[in-house]
């Protein structure tokens, strides 16, 4: 480690670049399939990793378009994916702008407002934030079920209904954005207070204004998050014009009807977006992924 | 002065008040809604919440929990009531064939009709300028002019002439709901209704009521009682009377769940393997990502971004997509990794029905899920490790494996710890990952309800409610209330481990 033969350090090199690529290639091998099978003639063929006969089949049909065949024989699409995005993205914007809502508040009066029962409420959160809503989907199910005899907007098959749960995961963020308050330096809201700003006030001018980056973060996270749940959305949503994109997915490869082709290419089309956000915000959204299970 | 204070103090009393008062009338008339659709709780749920807003946003009192309460009942509301509604439907018999509470039982059995078939009249329907007749030829009966825009409830008939323009059945058809809620009143005064597509006959109720617990069967004077512990209405018999109401049947799902071998067996194996998956799932993504992060960390190692960025795509890409990807890869008959498994070594494992390969595969695919986040985590803990404690180590003649055995990992793993349970705790109820990958197959043999090889706790549990025959939401219930004592233990520890962690971060 101090002092290294240059030989031993090239072998070095060399073995930890193989072992990267090949790690790669068979992590990436996926990626490249279903890139080659979204080009590729018919859902069932098989072929070579770089289609001798590219067709655009599957893509005119993932954006909701008839493609005509050579033979003339016209192939509608057979699910509706870019409603299911847009389904997926309202879902995600309106669960995401809540949890905004809700979690900075409150993160704020659990880092600066005193009332009594504020630990033990915090470390009650911090435990019931463990059971998943995957785990009360009965319950869920028969809530929404009878809300919907008051209303359908909060009744089964309503995208406010998954909103709503979707808005109630706020304890993991309350956690995240207490951590940042709490750093922020309390000579601040004194001063504030000095000059008579109320309670509301130094949240709306002082503390909002410094999470923005973290909001910024778990705005991203939640959407993210969303658009990537099934287990409530599958049991909350059963017609196929509500669907978001992780229910509907899963009709493409059912046992009777196995539209592999057709999948890959809605799959790349609806993927990549969110990956690419992703991506870009990575390093921010890891950074909130770890803190806020760490601090206390 | 207290005048002044207040004034400072509130800044929008407008907006607040506005704000508070609209949300005080919604769930006070969403609470009379439900009260009046026969659902109590949910009603006392709705007037609760109309009264704690009231008192938190217009009494000084409680102002300190203003900014508090919208969470706070955002999370009782779809995250505690839930977990407590759980634990009570599972001492409840709540199942596809007891879905309704008894009052709306009662009123499904109420409006349950039967035709006289006897009384049944042909119809057809004539226009007359913009508005329409129905005319009885058998009778002779014509009605009065009607809109048939499924406004009309009732309407009278008298004698009449036919009509001169009669409507096709094919036209009339796309009046049916206008047509089916009508009354037909006729001259002696018994109504008749819509029975079919050209009938109309005289409907009548299937049973009275004669108190609040028995009901009679008009057709042969059967008396019904309410059994309210089965949830059934029975004849003298002891016949069931569906549709049944959930009634609370105590421990019975437990018992069931503990005392038959079809349920008892594969739930231990099902346990069993939850642990186990979880387990190797956490291990296995850790030792992965902790074994990339290090190299990666390593200095004279060129091109870490770009491979950091490749490493991580498996996390970056939604995860039911790439679920869903590896489901089709791994399809036995024409999935891409049987072809090349085939072609190099003739072999044609058979994922989905094998139990050993299909929980192999599982476990392969969440490794590849789940290992860029723990070497993104790794990355991040391992730059918090003082360089010079590993270059005194390598002064003293330690190996590179030696420093990180002792050195490195020990420094690394007490603020790993929480994230390594909460890991756990996830992966304990990865139930996407099997629903979406193999639906918990393939089917362990001679289980009383399905059960699968790769069924994890909670994917179970959703089969058992939502995906076979017959919702036994009941049953679920209970179930999940045990997969509630697990992961309230899980809870516990990782509460513990992040105290922990906090304390350490805190003195340091």
């Amino acid at each position: 480690m101090i002092v290294e033969s240059p030989r031993r350090l090239r072998l070095q090199k060399i073995a930890a670049h193989g072992f990267l690529i090949i790690f790669l290639a068979l992590i990436l091998f996926p990626f490249a399939m279903v890139l080659s099978i979204s080009f590729r003639e018919g859902n069932f063929t098989i072929g070579e990793l770089i289609p001798s006969d590219p067709t655009l089949e599957h893509w005119y049909l993932a954006f909701g378009l008839d493609y005509t065949r050579a033979d003339g024989t016209v192939v509608s699409p057979p699910y509706p994916v870019l409603l299911w995005m847009w389904n997926s993205v309202k879902i995600g914007l309106g669960a995401a702008l809540g949890v905004l809502v809700l979690s900075t508040v409150s993160a704020y009066a659990f880092s600066r407002i005193r009332f009594r029962g504020k630990a033990p409420l915090l470390d009650s959160l911090l435990i019931l934030q463990m059971f998943p809503t995957t785990l009360t989907l009965v319950a869920l199910f028969a809530i929404f079920d009878s809300l919907g005899s008051v209303s359908p907007v909060i009744g089964i098959d309503s995208h406010m209904s998954l909103v709503l749960v979707y808005m109630s995961g706020i304890m993991l963020h309350i956690w995240t954005l207490k951590g940042y308050f709490d750093n922020v330096d309390s000579a601040l809201d004194k001063a504030a207070a000095i000059d008579g700003a109320s309670p509301w006030q130094t949240f709306r001018f002082i503390f909002l204004p410094l999470a923005v980056p973290m909001m910024a973060v778990i705005f991203v996270l939640v959407f993210i998050g969303a658009v990537n749940e099934y287990a409530t959305a599958s049991v909350l949503i059963r017609s196929e014009s509500q669907m978001t994109l992780a229910v509907g997915s899963r009709l493409y490869l059912n046992e009777f009807k196995y539209l592999w082709g057709d999948f890959a290419a809605a799959a790349i089309l609806s993927g990549l977006p969110i990956t690419v956000v992703f991506l870009i915000a990575q390093k921010y959204l890891v950074s909130g992924l770890s803190d806020g299970a760490v601090k206390g | 002065m207290a005048q002044t204070t207040d004034r400072a103090a509130e800044p929008f009393p407008v907006a607040r008040i506005v704000l508070a008062a609209l949300a005080v009338l919604a769930s006070a008339y969403a609470a009379f809604l439900l009260y009046a659709m026969a659902e109590p709780m949910y009603g006392a749920m709705a007037l609760a919440l109309s009264v704690l807003t009231a008192l938190v946003y217009f009494w000084r009192g409680a102002s300190a929990w203003r900014f508090v309460f919208p969470g706070l009942a955002g999370i009782l509301l779809f995250v505690l009531f839930p977990v407590v509604y759980t634990i009570w439907i599972g001492f409840t018999n709540y199942s596809s064939f007891n879905l309704l509470s008894y009052d709306r039982a009662v009123q499904v059995l109420m409006s349950n009709r039967t035709v006289n078939k006897d009384s049944e009249l042909g119809f057809v329907v004539a226009r007359e300028g913009d508005r329409y007749r129905l005319w009885f030829k058998d009778a002779g009966l014509v009605s009065s002019p009607l809109a048939l825009d499924g406004s009309e409830t009732a309407a009278t008939l008298e004698p009449g002439a036919p009509p001169a323009e009669v409507l096709e059945a094919r036209d009339a058809i796309k009046f049916r709901n206008a047509l089916q809620a009508l009354e037909l009143t006729r001259p002696d005064g018994s109504v008749i209704r819509n029975s079919g597509l050209r009938t109309f006959a005289e409907v009548i109720l299937e049973y009275e009521r004669i108190d609040a617990d028995t009901l009679r069967r008009v057709s042969d004077g059967e008396v019904l009682t309410a059994d309210h512990s089965t949830g059934f209405f029975v004849t003298s018999a002891g016949e069931q009377v569906p549709p049944g109401w959930r009634v609370m049947i105590g421990w019975d799902n437990f018992t069931r769940v503990f005392t038959t071998p079809g349920i008892s067996e594969p739930m231990v194996s099902i346990f069993v393997w939850t642990m186990v998956f979880a387990t190797l799932s956490v291990l296995g993504t850790f030792a992965l990502g902790l074994l990339l992060a290090v190299i990666l960390q390593w200095p004279h190692l060129r091109g870490k971004a770009v491979y950091r960025i490749l490493l991580i795509l498996p996390y970056a890409v939604p995860s039911f997509i790439s679920i869903l990807v590896f489901r089709g890869l791994f399809n036995q008959n024409f999935g891409e990794i049987n072809l090349i498994l085939e072609s190099l070594f003739g072999l044609r494992p058979e994922w989905f029905t094998d139990a050993g390969l299909a929980r192999t595969m599982i476990l392969i695919v969440n490794l590849w899920l789940g290992y860029p986040y723990m070497m993104l985590l790794a990355m991040g803990f391992l730059q918090g490790v003082p360089e010079d404690h590993k270059k005194a180590a390598a002064l003293e003649g330690a190996g590179p494996l030696r420093v990180f055995f002792t050195i490195t990992l020990p420094q690394i793993l007490p603020p790993f710890l929480p994230l390594l349970i909460a890991s756990f705790a996830f992966n304990f109820n990865n139930i996407v990952l099997v629903l979406l990958m193999t639906r918990g197959g393939p089917d362990i043999p001679g289980t009383a309800i399905p059960a699968g090889a790769t069924d994890i706790m909670g994917s179970f549990t959703y089969r058992v409610a939502f995906m076979d025959t017959g919702t036994q939401f009941g049953l679920a219930g209970a179930i999940t209330f045990l997969i509630f004592l697990v992961v309230g233990a899980i809870a516990y520890v990782n509460f513990v481990a992040m105290r922990r962690a906090a304390n350490r971060s805190l003195a340091r």
